[in-house]
């Protein structure tokens, strides 16, 4: 047995918080072998992120506290003086990041930010280092690599600028390839596009890879061995198969129960709630949810909604963004329609426009039989506290200077809707209902986690009595336990209060548990609408089908087959002033299951 | 312990508590801002302390500013005249006591007219956006540009010198800036979700701007104010020194600095007590809101 | 490019004739005929009525807004009340000695401000940030006149190391330096201390982005992130606060010019503030205007050339 790669032992890092050390990561043991990924999981808070931080020695010096032992190769990292330690931050060891849209100097050349790195640590000169990038964009699988280098970092896409990290991180061959959770910001078809590159760099190049995430199926998709992180502790050390198939830890155990598998819910029609989660880890998954749905209650038809994007010398329009073509889809009461799709899409936008939180530039919106275009303002008004919406950050949903209690009594108050008097107990009964206190009403925003302030947005939706809400990516920032925990309340709410969602997510895990219908939406089309079972099992579109097969499946035994390493973009919805739609139309392949020409 | 009646609000709370919460929160941000930069205690005890000398200049002021003495003209400090006389015999300490009072008074009410207006339009600015806010903020910044003390210089000029007068003109040529400062953190904050769950809910405009994007962007705003207080006490002085301040021969400190300068070369000391009253206020003042600007500016926050 | 500076230039023409458009209005609706405040109020009709003529005052209002935006083209601004010479005579007789005071300052104070306002960054929370930062919190504070005077008191009527009076127009070189020197270290330093300020806030937000840290765990040394991927990010918005500034700058070259009795734009306002010169007036917030345009200009350009994200369209 030779030594591996990468030895911590005994890692104990502190922050200075009040003046008093603060430890953020204990006592932490693992090691990396020589061509072996070893994933870090774990949620928001764990410590993942600063043991990489601490691996490399990027945390600031005053504020933070680094004990026990990081050996990479036989050299103790901790002990190097910050000379020689330069020498292996880029050298020895290669570092993504999770934001690749920050993480780039924007004012300067592409090229120039790879080419430092060899100049660095080769000691290249500026032609040879110039070759060198060529091939490292080869090599991640940028096209067009002689003109790219010379651009500038706003013209990459996020998946672009992620492998133009990956060439930086991988330009001196590093020993040790640390991602801290790379594909995060990415849309789901390119994060299959990235694992797959880093899978297949890894194969050619043969350093060990430390890869952190939150993502289950993303674990199981590419690692050898996890280690599970809980608070700053380590919970489970285990080879990839192993913790899957058994986890030992309550915690791990847990965090399994709370991922959703796609394709797990088989051949049902309804929605199922996840199972009860606690510190014994999960309980038994529970039954599909019964079928209530009702008649339909809204009713979009031929939704158009553009955007004009001005410029030149007279900022004249020059362009449009097609951001919602021509959608047409029906909600029932009781049902959850669910919108999927890829950033750009126009999922988001379609939900705003039937709201009218964005004009449309052409739709009829019936709902309730009334054509929510053609009225009025005081119709509208009426027709909002009937049609309400949820959205995605639990930190930016809620005013920061204004106590829950207030915030939901608030649209009660402006709406009208009872005496003063009688609004307090209505704000206290609000609360219970989402699993909160009475007494939480004069707490403000900031003395709430994520998951409890999501629960205060959708009392805050329910003290209106809508009908139909709109969540617009609702549970996408909260942790797996959490986003499952909400999850469970709007399904419990569906049940009791006969609420239809239009559940708006690029998470088709996630939608499969909650949706009885899915659309999934591709340039502002939809592209395929249907059942959810008909959806996933039997899907028609060839984006569909993409998409579905780009969805990481958490467990290793069923780690999906790729194929090529594909370097697709995103397309963009913006079109030239005189484009013209193509005409396409919907065709029936099944009950209730439309597809559109392609 | 909570009685049964504490216990009976906090489950009912009313519009008011609400209300009182919500405005505590505004002065729990400003006061967080003081704690995170001692500094900013510092400049403003020195302050406040002139403060009280400028409220007190009637009864601590050993002589009438305006009294002339012709046997006593322009003579050195001294055990009778700690600041020494002027030209007149008039009283330098005295002078700088009540002229503390004419500066003080035009640079509040100058900035505190300007904050409410210039927090107004950008806060109108910022909050539609658009063609409205490129208007808005041409103008702005136009007005931005032209030195602020040419614009005073001519505002007082067409006008005329009074205390009126040079609080419109100081506070116009502050009031562009407000603008600008309120509008940057309304456009953050108008692009966070509450603002667009806030018409999802069927808010109007002015509640949304009132109620709330006014009290997010507040502590900013009054921070900022301290560090304009300055400025305006700075522009008075110098439309003085420049002759377009408060008739003569009510006494400020630009207008004293101005006749002290005459006498320069033979009474230093006219010129020098005055310019150290000044100094020592603007720079109490910027103590403060440099302190207070930190604290408050959230691309600053993260690492201490 | 091209495209880029022609919507600039066109919205700065757009400016320059709003701007005139309000100076013109503001002339016109100052209290008093202008006419009786040149004569007095002993004047007869008739030279009134004469004066008027040679004003331009007696025909129709629109007429004479028309004939002030043609002259201004022309560069005709018409005559000083008080000296009977042209107006553009007079503000170009001393405007290159104000430019060349506030170039001065301005260079100086970007030689003294941008490498303060660096290394105070650079040393957050340490000596060096702290002096930096009551250095360039006093700078702030001294009103121009005040730090005028101060210096005038000690470095040209204590030390006689720089003439009590500059003229702005000595004939060698030497003397050119010497008259500008006082003035513009006055001017200089106070402009290095908003330019410390400004540099130092946009450095520690620099340092908190994403890319330093990128650039650390490429295995750069400090020197090379602050000078290479730092600086020019920060220069940023330095660059648009500098062009603000240039505003407190030109309204302290005034203050400057009279404590130092030095010819300029500063004098000659003052001087048509006090003898109630409305054609001066005119032409001088006409120039001021230009100016004010030309550098709003000139910071759009500069912005363009550091950030690769502006675009030229």
């Amino acid at each position: 047995m030779t030594e591996p790669i990468l030895t911590v032992d005994g890692l104990t890092t502190s922050f200075r918080v009040d003046k008093k050390w603060q430890p953020v990561v204990r006592d932490l043991d693992f090691t990396i072998d020589k061509g072996e990924t070893v994933a870090i999981v774990g949620e928001s808070g764990s410590g993942k992120s600063v043991t990489a931080l601490s691996i490399m020695r990027l945390l600031q010096p005053g504020s933070s506290r680094i004990e026990g032992s990081v050996r990479l190769a036989g050299t103790d990292l901790l002990g190097l003086d910050e000379e020689a330690m330069r020498d292996v931050r880029g050298g020895d060891i290669g570092m993504i990041f999770q934001e690749p849209m920050t993480s780039l100097n924007p004012v300067l050349k592409i090229g120039f930010q790879i080419a430092e790195v060899l100049r660095r640590h080769r000691g290249m000169d500026a032609a040879a280092a110039e070759a060198e990038v060529l091939r490292l964009f080869d090599l991640v699988r940028i096209p067009d690599a002689k003109r790219r280098l010379g651009e500038y970092p706003h013209s990459f896409s996020g998946g672009m600028r992620q492998r133009a990290m990956i060439s930086m991180a991988l330009a001196c061959q590093p020993k040790l390839l640390i991602a801290d959770e790379p594909t995060t910001a990415l849309d789901v078809t390119i994060q299959a596009q990235i694992l797959e590159l880093v899978r297949e760099l890894q194969k050619e190049i043969g350093m060990a890879v430390m890869f952190i995430t939150h993502d289950m199926g993303v674990v199981a998709e590419i690692s050898d061995r996890v280690v599970v992180m809980l608070r700053g502790d380590k919970v489970e050390d285990a080879a990839v198969n192993d913790l899957f198939a058994a986890p030992r830890h309550a915690y791990t155990k847990m965090l399994l129960g709370a991922v959703p598998k796609l394709g797990g819910l088989g051949d049902t029609k309804t929605p199922r709630r996840f199972p009860k989660l606690d510190a014994d880890g999960a309980g038994p998954e529970p039954q599909n949810e019964p079928d209530t749905r009702g008649k339909t209650l809204l009713e979009v038809r031929n939704l158009t909604t553009r955007f004009t994007i001005r410029g030149g010398l007279l900022n004249r329009p020059v362009g449009n963004v097609h951001a919602v073509e021509d959608v047409s889809l029906t909600l029932a009461a009781g049902e959850t329609l669910a919108l999927v799709g890829e950033s750009g899409c126009g999922k988001s936008t379609t939900g705003r426009s039937i709201l009218r939180l964005v004009q449309p530039a052409g739709a009829e919106i019936l709902f309730e039989g009334k054509d929510l275009m053609a009225a009025g303002h005081a119709e509208l008004r009426v027709a909002r506290r009937r049609l309400q919406m949820i959205f995605q950050d639990p930190y930016g949903s809620l005013n920061p200077r204004q106590a829950v209690g207030s915030a939901i009594a608030e649209p009660i108050r402006v709406h009208r809707l009872m005496d003063d008097e009688a609004i307090p107990d209505r704000v206290s009964e609000l609360l219970n209902l989402v699993g909160l206190e009475a007494e939480h009403a004069l707490r403000f925003p900031h003395e709430f986690s994520g998951g409890q302030r999501q629960r205060i947005c959708i009392a805050r939706s329910l003290a209106l009595e809508p009908k139909v809400i709109v969540a617009d990516e609702s549970v996408s920032a909260l942790d797996a336990s959490i986003k499952a925990q909400v999850i469970n309340l709007m399904l419990d709410l569906q049940r009791e209060l006969g609420l239809a969602y239009l559940f708006i997510s690029h998470d088709i895990a996630v939608v499969e548990r909650v949706s009885h219908r899915i659309a999934v939406m591709l340039l502002g089309e939809i592209v395929e609408i249907g059942p959810r079972d008909a959806i996933l099992r039997n899907p028609q579109h060839p984006y569909t089908k993409k998409l579905i097969e780009a969805v990481p499946i958490p467990n290793p035994a069923e780690k999906r087959k790729r194929g090529a390493l594909l370097t697709d973009e995103l397309k963009s919805p913006v079109r030239a002033l005189d484009w013209v739609r193509p005409a396409s139309r919907m065709y029936p392949v099944g009950e209730g299951h439309l597809v559109r020409e392609f | 312990m909570t009685t049964p009646q504490t216990a009976v609000t906090a489950r009912r709370p009313s519009r008011m508590t609400y209300y009182r919460l919500a405005l505590a929160t505004v002065g729990r941000g400003v006061f967080n801002a003081f704690n995170a930069n001692k500094t900013s205690w510092v400049g403003l005890a020195i302050f406040v302390v002139v403060a009280l000398l400028a409220i007190l200049a009637p009864v601590i002021a050993p002589y009438d500013p305006l009294d002339q003495n012709i046997l006593y003209r322009l003579k050195p400090p001294s055990e009778a005249h700690w600041f020494g006389t002027d030209y007149y015999g008039r009283d330098t300490l005295s002078r700088i006591l009540w002229g503390a009072r004419i500066s003080l008074v035009i640079g509040l009410l100058a900035i505190g007219s300007a904050m409410i207006i210039g927090t107004l339009i950008g806060m109108v600015a910022g909050y539609f956006g658009g063609r409205t806010d490129l208007l808005i903020m041409q103008v702005m910044d136009v007005l931005l540009a032209f030195p602020s003390l040419i614009l005073g210089l001519i505002v007082v000029a067409m006008l005329g010198p009074s205390i009126t007068n040079l609080v419109i003109a100081i506070s116009l040529t502050a009031i562009p800036p407000f603008s600008r400062i309120a509008r940057a953190p309304t456009i953050s904050i108008k692009n966070r979700e509450f603002i667009e769950a806030g018409h999802a809910l069927g808010y109007s405009h002015i509640r949304l701007m009132f109620r709330h994007i006014l009290p997010n962007i507040a502590p900013e705003v009054l921070v900022m104010g301290s560090l304009w207080l300055a400025t305006a006490i700075r522009v008075e002085a110098s439309l003085a020194f420049i002759g377009l301040g408060v008739n003569p021969p009510t006494a400020t400190w630009g207008g004293m600095i101005r006749e002290g300068f005459e006498n320069i070369l033979d009474s230093f000391w006219l010129a020098l007590f005055p310019s150290l009253a000044i100094l020592i206020v603007v720079f109490s003042l910027n103590l403060l809101g440099d302190g207070l600007r930190d604290a408050v500016d959230p691309r600053l926050k993260g690492e201490e | 490019m091209t495209a880029f500076i022609l919507k600039r230039l066109g919205f700065a023409a757009i400016t320059l004739f709003a701007v005139l458009t309000i100076v013109f209005f503001i002339v016109r609706v100052l209290p008093g005929d202008p006419a009786m405040a040149i004569l007095g109020d002993q004047a007869s009709a008739s030279a009134l009525a004469a004066l008027r003529v040679r004003l331009g005052l007696d025909v129709p209002l629109y007429q004479q807004y028309v004939e002030f935006l043609a002259g201004v083209l022309v560069g005709d601004w018409g005559v000083s009340m008080v000296s009977g010479r042209p107006v553009i005579e007079e503000i170009l007789k001393v405007l290159p000695a104000t430019i060349e005071l506030t170039l001065a300052s301005l260079v100086l104070g970007i030689a003294v401000g941008l490498p303060t306002g660096v290394w105070s960054a650079v040393r957050r929370n340490k000596l060096p940030d702290y002096l930096a930062r009551i250095g360039s919190l006093l700078g702030l504070s001294f009103p121009a006149f005040v730090s005028a005077v101060l210096l005038l008191l000690l470095f040209a009527i204590q030390l006689r190391w720089f003439p009590v009076i500059s003229s702005g127009q000595g004939d060698g070189l030497g003397d050119r330096l010497r008259d500008l020197a006082l003035p513009a270290i006055n001017l200089g330093l106070i402009m290095a201390a908003y330019i410390t300020r400004v540099t130092r806030s946009a450095m520690l937000e620099v340092l908190n982005q994403d890319y330093v840290r990128t650039a650390r765990a490429k295995g750069l040394a400090f020197a090379v992130i602050v000078w290479r991927h730092c600086l020019r990010n920060a220069l940023i918005p330095v660059v648009t606060v500098v062009g603000l500034y240039l505003g407190i700058l030109i309204g302290n070259s005034v203050l400057t010019e009279i404590v130092f009795n030095r010819p300029g734009l500063g004098k000659l306002i003052v001087g048509a503030l006090n003898q109630r010169d409305y054609t001066m007036l005119q032409g001088m917030m006409v120039i001021y205007t230009l100016i004010v345009v030309l550098v709003n200009l000139v910071t759009d350009l500069t912005y363009g050339l550091i950030d690769p994200r502006i675009k030229y369209a």
